[in-house]
């Protein structure tokens, strides 16, 4: 319990600080790289939830496929001309609406208390002598009570993938 | 005493840091046997001058990475800069801790083992972009860009060959996938009458791809981009990248073997009769004849101590030998015998590549990648899961 406590302040701080850091770095690289480190400190929070198939899937999917995109596009732009401009553009009350409606949900909550809310039923635990693992829960609850939001998704992705294939494509007799 | 040396962590603990501290020296031994073999491919001797046959070549080479001058360009990020080849080193390393060495042998069995594994390198690869894009030159980035875009395509059909074996294995677990082959009684590469085969081959394409080695070594290509990512690397720096390189190696040729090649297992691990004559007369034979072989170098080297060196190096061959010989040693050893002997023809065949297929181009590449690999990598899982679930 106690290695628990400690490991979850650490991962805490890593995300919260790394989150920070992301935002006001200058160079698009170092934001890019303390991103990187948030990501890895989400994986570490579901490690300790024991969702150890979602925490591979966190580092396989941002880190190694987004991050990695991220970095490409990234390295293409001229760091010099990016860092001179102003960081943070005229949406002063845009962003004070949020934190107000943040703040406020998130009063709402401690006040109440957790036993409040019922974000998802905890898988109840495995019977004795029957081996389930984390993978085969998450493929269980995706395959069958989330389907359709799933194929959704699917769906979803493959329409931006065409639309991006159609924008990137030269048209004959455009030019 | 006896409490510390029943805890849990006392025998990972050892392990990783026996791990630590041989690999560097594993690999500078790879790299000489790259060198010779590669030699013997091109009619030529390989390195001759340090030590007898130049068994002292990788010593040599590590001193002169250590002492020579740690530069770094003056426009560099130098926190970058120095940062990445110590990412691509640190995750090449860490993959080892799930790799099953034997059944006895290895630093932890978690339930998502070979994720780890691929989530462990698909960081690595952010330790080559970073270092080519803070390098401050355009033969850097070049690398850094060519090896973002090869890895993330050849990532795909590497990944489709993995779930079309677990598949099979029904695990993710490394020691439950090399179980799985000994209670199915065939190695994975051969199950599904044959038609593992496919993503067995499409896994040793994708993966000499995904280790950036010959023919896909574009973001290193000589003679177009002097040395892509690490150009200005030098010194200790350089000599991480390099250990990482052959750590990735290794890391990739110990899961083709775990996950296609039976693991630990000897061949036909469930015919008894086969069992003398593979665990023991196999292996002493093997050894003897390493000797054999250093003993008539022995004879043929001319100056003292290279007498000498040939002289120990015989003798703990047949030492080895001799291990194999007592029943008790021999189970302990077995596993990791076979394990590394794999893992070593594969890494022997990695370098066979190297020396006979020309470097490809950078649109054959993508090509190979999108057009071939990831349609064929598809398919095979499909066929692979209908024909799964009929016979099962």
């Amino acid at each position: 319990m106690q290695l628990d406590s400690i490991l979850f302040y650490l991962f805490a701080v890593q995300i919260l600080f790394s989150a920070l850091m992301t935002i006001t770095r200058r160079n698009v690289v170092h934001s890019a790289v303390w991103l990187i480190g948030a990501l890895l400190g989400v994986a570490g929070i579901y490690l300790l939830q024991g969702a150890e198939f979602l925490a591979g899937v966190q580092v396989i999917v941002y880190i190694g496929g987004i991050m990695v995109l991220f970095l490409f596009v990234i390295m293409l732009v001229p760091i010099s001309e990016e860092s001179k401009q102003r960081r943070f553009a005229s949406q002063k009350w845009v962003v004070l609406a949020v934190i107000v409606v943040l703040t406020g949900q998130l009063g709402y909550f401690f006040s109440k208390g957790s036993g409040e809310f019922r974000i998802a039923d905890p898988t109840p635990p495995p019977e004795i002598g029957v081996v389930t693992t984390n993978t085969e829960q998450v493929a269980q609850v995706l395959f069958s009570e989330y389907l359709l939001p799933f194929e959704l998704a699917s769906i979803l992705l493959l329409v931006a993938m065409i639309g991006a294939i159609v924008m990137a494509k030269v048209r004959p007799g455009a030019e | 005493m006896e409490e510390i040396l029943n805890s849990p962590y006392v025998f990972p603990a050892i392990a990783t840091a026996l791990i630590i501290a041989v690999f560097p020296l594993v690999a500078g031994y790879i790299v000489l046997a790259e060198r010779k073999v590669l030699a013997d491919f091109q009619v030529r001797l390989g390195p001759m001058r340090v030590g007898p046959y130049g068994f002292l070549q990788p010593l040599a080479d590590a001193v002169k990475l250590l002492l020579k001058e740690d530069i770094i360009p003056a426009a560099a990020d130098t926190w970058i800069f120095w940062g990445a080849p110590v990412l691509s080193t640190f995750t090449a390393l860490t993959a080892f801790a799930v790799m099953p060495f034997s059944d006895r042998f290895y630093v932890a069995d978690v339930n998502i083992g070979i994720l780890f594994i691929l989530a462990m390198s698909s960081i690595g690869i952010l330790g080559l972009i970073l270092g080519g894009w803070s390098s401050n030159s355009k033969y850097s980035l070049l690398g850094a860009l060519r090896s973002a875009a090869q890895m993330v395509s050849y990532e795909v059909p590497l990944g489709f060959a993995i779930v079309t074996a677990l598949m099979v294995a029904q695990t993710l677990s490394m020691q439950g996938i090399v179980q799985a082959q000994y209670d199915k009684g065939i190695w994975i590469a051969f199950s599904n009458y044959g038609l593992m085969l496919i993503p067995t081959a499409l896994f040793i394409i994708a993966g000499v791809a995904e280790t950036n080695r010959a023919p896909f070594d574009l973001p290193e290509a000589e003679s177009e981009i002097v040395a892509g990512f690490h150009t200005e690397y030098s010194g200790f720096r350089f000599a991480l990248y390099f250990l990482a390189e052959y750590a990735s190696i290794f890391v990739l040729c110990g899961v083709a073997v775990t996950v296609f090649f039976g693991g630990w297992l000897r061949p036909f691990a469930n015919v008894g009769f086969l069992e003398v004559p593979l665990n023991v007369i196999f292996p002493i034979l093997l050894f003897l004849l390493i000797g054999g072989g250093c003993g008539v170098g022995t004879m043929r080297v001319s100056q003292a101590y290279e007498k000498g060196i040939m002289a120990v190096l015989t003798l703990a061959m047949l030492l080895v030998a001799a291990l194999f010989a007592i029943p008790a040693v021999n189970v302990l050893i077995i596993g990791f015998f076979w394990f590394l002997f794999k893992v070593l023809i594969l890494i022997y065949m990695f370098i066979w590549f190297r020396g006979t297929f020309p470097r490809f181009r950078y649109d054959q590449l993508m090509q190979l990648g999108w057009r071939y690999l990831i349609p064929i990598s598809m398919g095979g899982l499909v066929v692979n899961g209908v024909v799964l679930l009929l016979t099962s």
